[in-house]
């Protein structure tokens, strides 16, 4: 099991993230990658640029426990998460969440799972600048609902 | 104890963290809210709806009703955007 996790400020390359989690192994059959990109538009509204901002410390804890919980519920050969701090504009990358298995289902529930604990439970706040003003981002009901869904069902 | 803000919370109390002795009879992460809604009126702006502030409590995800005797780090931020 290769496990990296990374906040940094800096871009991260997908396609490469998702060749060093395979790279060498020849028991791997699946390997499902998320990128999350700053969007130029929310609720019909015009989006110039966000802010991420965190919790050091916190925010790699927080995401390691729930890569560990991943581990625990699906047979995974590796997990890649990096998410990124500070401004980004339209086009740009967030976070990756990269997950490797023997079979295809274990590695997109997992991805999900990640990516669901990400948006409702690791301490990022997203500041959004549009041409109007800038506002904090509401957390959505159907972030929640969708983490719900994972509390109530073991693999 | 060390108290640190996130977000909205921090820009509404105009400080990203300060060192802070409670009284004793201020034992859960509800009644440490209360008590800082009640330190003056940036405060009061940044807690004036306690069901919306999230609390972690040296690094972990804690509710208000969650003692916070031995806690070294307490921090409060609005509900998470991340991903």
């Amino acid at each position: 099991m290769t496990t990296t996790i990374r906040l940094q400020r800096e871009d991260f390359d997908a396609a490469a993230e998702a060749g060093r989690l395979a790279r060498g192994r020849t028991d791997i059959g699946a390997v499902v990658t998320f990128a999350g990109i700053c969007r130029d538009h929310e609720d019909g509204r015009g989006v110039s640029a966000l802010t991420l901002e965190h919790y050091p410390g916190m925010a790699e804890e927080e995401i390691a426990r729930h890569v560990a919980e991943a581990e625990r519920r699906w047979p995974l050969m590796g997990v890649t998460v990096i998410h990124r701090f500070g401004r980004m504009q339209p086009g740009d990358n967030i976070v990756l969440v990269v997950t490797a298995s023997a079979h295809r289902q274990a590695a997109f529930e997992a991805a999900s799972f990640l990516m669901d604990y990400l948006k409702t439970r690791a301490p990022f706040w997203k500041l959004e600048e549009r041409l109007d003003g800038t506002d904090w981002v509401a957390a959505k009901e159907s972030d929640d609902d969708a983490v719900a869904r994972w509390d109530n069902q073991q693999p | 104890m060390k108290l640190l803000y996130f977000a909205w919370v921090r820009e509404r109390i105009g400080k990203v963290e300060e060192e802070l002795h409670p009284p004793a009879e201020v034992t859960t992460v509800s009644d440490l809210v209360a008590w800082l809604a009640g330190r003056g009126e940036e405060y009061a702006y940044a807690f004036e709806n306690p069901n919306v502030i999230r609390a972690a409590i040296d690094r972990r995800h804690v509710q208000p009703d969650t003692l916070i005797a031995g806690g070294r780090e307490i921090a409060f931020f609005p509900p998470m955007t991340g991903g």
